[in-house]
């Protein structure tokens, strides 16, 4: 429908890459502190709300890094494959997370009672 | 039947998920659903493997679209094997589930309510997602079907409601999402650095750099996750033991056989270009390890779910000796469908032991090993279905424990890796152990044990036959190792399949 | 604290062997881009990503968007939602803001799902506008009857998957393969997944924010006193 339309806006050298060299090696490294950060949040909070958003700290990282990577192309538009895949994992990652959280106030709100019990015991 | 393996494949898939759907919409419907579904799978199934048996594997490429741009869904051997023991382990536990998700009267009974609504739609979709990841080609759709499998079982064991069901659920699911982004790193690394997602051009583009290397790590590292091996299992006895005996059932049969199949494909297919044997060994050390860690504590559990659960832990090492050993040009088949043969045994035999300890918890209100003296006056056909199937997580003759044990053993002799061997023989005898620890106590002569509540036959006798398929699945062996050989990754080194018992 | 610092190295390393392969990725790939824009034509749809996400790898988006429904149901069965009231009688401009957000939000999520057969947009992004729609009407204490409504809520949630599996169902009956669009009306078709999709999504989104399932049989009293406004 509109492909004339796409290659005129993005009529860029065919040949030569359309990213710059240093931007490029900023987000990856960008990308992988996030994955890093958010892999030490999961192993270090004890709290289970900071596990759950090292979780999405680290999914962040993976999607800068695909972003990134979907830029570098010597093709006139940028890698639509890479951009498929973080919009599927933005959809899986906010399940995980109503999940998680769903899951996580269950458990705290029985951690509650339980304490709650052994109160009325003593 | 008239329809084309196509339409099995297309059935695997997209049944149980309509069926999810269904069941969500009309949760009182449920009998009329797997009554339905469970005779279109199984004839799926039959179809597909005979087809595949026939003229080879067979090749979907969905939308129409080849790879590299499509995703492609591929039956091979390995794929139809895993299949069918899905498709065997759903139909006995939807059976064992129509009577042990009974809500029943009394006070309890709306939360059975709640149990039985949820249980439905979230069992068929995680038979949708298994089916797909066994038949999925394509490692980025593998992950799809992974977080499926992940949110499914997660809630399922969420279902049994209680403290520490809950707890249990919340870490399996923390240690789920961790595994599948490392999972979903390493496909990202590999995307861009070969440009595919098909693990058959991977095959044939991969080749050894650092990346790459890196990549294959957070993969296989996030599927060790999942896949629970030492020393990564903490979140699995937990878990299985908590769960709904039937959802037990399912995650240690099944769920946990879903990432070692991705591992398998990753490291004899996409990767298997730059696999070193010291890569290989490390994970047959690990499951070394595994082995002897879990057996241990399996004979140190005093509740019989976390026995089961923690023999779990240990069966599962078994699994990744077929690394060190699937490498050898000649006995390299042999390990490898010993190995699948073995998980298959595994899958029938724990099944039937969780459902079994499902009963036995049912029946007499407790799993306390100590206190299940004389518990076989009560349930003869539970207890004997328990022995069956330690018979074949022993590994004695004529099970399918043994005949993969003795094909992986084999593999081991003719290679002269005996470090390996020994540890298959050692786990063995440490199984012996901890099952004996049960059948000690359940034959223990008492006059009158005091067992509170019947169970229906179904739920025993699922158990029963499952456990029984386990012992005698030794005399068939031959059947699914020639299926195994069907595009299998060995297929050109393999001359002959002599080392069956 | 010696534990916490031994986390650190590791999340450390991890940071070093993740920088290090990506620092040695190669700048200009083969990548599939060009065999996306080469394909597009026979896609049915303009812009490259939807054309990935709809049509050449369809399949993916049909298992996300049954990962939608299968979360709802985990959702549900974990909580049943104590529907608190919000007492909004002090917010003398909330309510009027609300009437005039919500359907520009509803619009602005049709129109990205119509936009994006040719430019960034889609169901996702369209679902996303109206999950904010319902989060802010759940926020502001409204909608609860909606949300009552569990026969109605529960097709919506389920339309998505169930229209999808239908298309794959249908087209592999056509052309043998699941989701090969008949190319002519390929067009269509995804128009048709899609806007399944975006209800779905969008009540999705909204459903995992509301974190329950509705309370069962209460619908009447709350819903009377909101009648009052």
């Amino acid at each position: 429908m509109v492909g004339g339309r796409l290659k005129g806006r993005h009529s860029l050298r065919p040949g030569s890459s359309t990213v710059n060299e240093i931007a490029f090696r900023l987000y990856l490294l960008a990308g992988a502190s996030l994955v890093a950060i958010g892999f030490f949040g999961i192993l270090a909070s004890a709290e289970l709300l900071r596990k759950i958003l090292g979780v999405n700290i680290m999914g962040s990282g993976i999607f800068l890094i695909l972003v990134a990577l979907a830029a570098r192309t010597t093709d006139p538009i940028p890698d639509p494959v890479p951009h498929a895949m973080v919009l599927t994992g933005i959809v899986v990652s906010v399940c995980g997370t109503a999940l998680a959280l769903a899951l996580a106030d269950r458990v705290r709100a029985m951690k509650a009672r339980e304490m709650l019990d052994e109160e009325e015991e003593e | 039947m008239s329809i084309s393996p196509h339409a099995a494949i297309i059935l695997l898939i997209l049944g149980p998920l309509t069926f999810a759907a269904l069941a969500f919409l009309w949760p009182r419907y449920w009998r009329w659903f797997c009554f339905t579904l469970a005779p279109l799978l199984v004839g799926a199934v039959v179809k597909l493997a005979l087809e595949v048996y026939a003229s080879g594997p067979v090749r979907h490429h969905v939308g129409g679209w080849t790879a590299p741009l499509g995703i492609e869904l591929r039956a091979d051997g390995m794929a139809v094997v895993l299949l069918v023991i899905t498709a065997g382990i759903g139909l006995a536990v939807m059976l064992y589930a129509s009577r042990y998700f009974d809500p029943g009267p009394g006070p309890q009974s709306a939360e059975g309510a709640r149990r039985q609504k949820y249980f439905w739609p979230l069992y068929f979709f995680l038979l949708a997602s298994l089916n797909a990841l066994f038949l999925s080609a394509d490692i980025f759709n593998l992950y799809v079907t992974l977080e499926l499998i992940g949110f499914s079982a997660v809630a399922l064991v969420a279902l049994a409601g209680k403290g520490p069901a809950l707890t249990a659920a919340l870490r399996y699911l923390l240690v789920s999402l961790a595994g599948s982004r490392f999972y979903r790193l390493g496909v990202v690394l590999t995307y861009g650095t070969y440009s595919t997602l098909d693990i058959s051009l991977l095959a044939s583009r991969v080749e050894p750099s650092f990346v790459t290397w890196v990549a294959l790590g957070l993969m296989t590292g996030g599927l060790l996750m999942k896949a629970a091996l030492f020393p990564l299992h903490f979140w699995l006895p937990p878990a299985h033991a908590n769960a709904p005996s039937p959802v037990s059932a399912l995650l240690s049969a099944l769920v946990v056989k879903g990432a070692f199949c991705i591992l398998l494909r990753l490291w004899f297919e996409a990767f298997a270009p730059m696999v070193t044997p010291a890569a290989a060994n490390f994970l047959g050390w690990l499951g070394v390890a595994a082995i002897i860690w879990g057996s241990i504590q399996a004979l140190r559990q005093p509740r019989l779910k976390l026995l089961v659960a923690y023999s779990t832990v240990a069966q599962l090492g078994y699994l990744f000796l077929v690394f060190p050993l699937a490498l050898s040009e000649s006995s390299g088949f042999t390990a490898w469908s010993g190995c699948l043969l073995f998980l298959g045994a595994h899958a029938c035999a724990k099944t039937a032991m969780f459902l079994t300890a499902g009963n036995i918890l049912h029946a007499a209100g407790h799993d306390r090993i100590r206190d299940l003296d004389g518990i076989t006056h009560v349930l003869p056909l539970s207890v004997f279905a328990f022995a069956l199937a330690g018979i074949s997580l022993v590994g004695l003759p004529p099970s399918g424990g043994f005949a993969g044990k003795w094909m992986l053993l084999n593999a081991g002799v003719s290679q002269g890796k005996w470090i390996w061997v020994t540890a298959i023989l050692v786990g063995s005898l440490l199984a012996a152990a901890y099952i004996m620890r049960v059948l000690n106590h359940a034959f223990t002569r008492v006059p009158e044990p005091d067992i509170p509540n019947p169970i229906p036959p179904v739920m025993e006798w699922t158990g029963f036959t499952l456990a029984l398929l386990a012992v005698v699945l030794g005399f068939f062996a031959q059947w699914p190792v020639e299926l195994l050989r069907i595009g299998s990754p060995f297929v050109s080194l393999v001359q002959t399949v002599e080392m069956l018992p | 604290m010696k534990k916490r610092s031994l986390l650190a190295w590791l999340a450390g390393l991890l940071f070093l062997l993740l920088s290090g392969a990506l620092l040695t990725l190669p700048i200009s790939p083969g990548s599939l881009a060009g065999a996306s824009v080469e394909a597009l034509a026979r896609s049915g749809v303009g812009n490259p990503v939807t054309a990935v996400l709809l049509n050449y790898r369809a399949y993916d988006t049909l298992l996300e968007v049954g990962v939608l429904l299968l979360v709802v149901i985990g959702v549900w069965s974990l909580r049943e939602c104590d529907a608190q009231r919000v007492d909004t009688s002090e917010w003398i401009l909330l309510l009027p803001l609300l009437r005039l957000v919500l359907p520009v939000l509803v619009l602005v999520g049709g129109y990205f799902l119509w936009i994006g057969s040719a430019l960034p947009g889609g169901a996702f992004q369209g679902g996303a506008m109206i999950g904010g729609a319902l989060v802010l009407a759940i926020s502001a204490g409204l909608l609860h009857r909606v949300l009552e409504h569990q026969g109605k809520l529960r097709a919506g949630l389920a339309m998505g998957l169930a229209v999808f599996v239908a298309v794959a169902a249908g087209t592999a009956a056509v052309n043998g393969q699941i989701l090969h669009y008949p190319q002519a009306s390929a067009g269509l078709w995804i128009l048709l997944v899609e806007a399944a999709a975006l209800i779905s999504i969008g009540l999705t989104l909204g459903a995992l924010f509301y974190g329950g399932r509705p309370p069962q049989g209460s619908a009447q009293s709350p819903a009377r006193e909101f009648d009052r406004e």
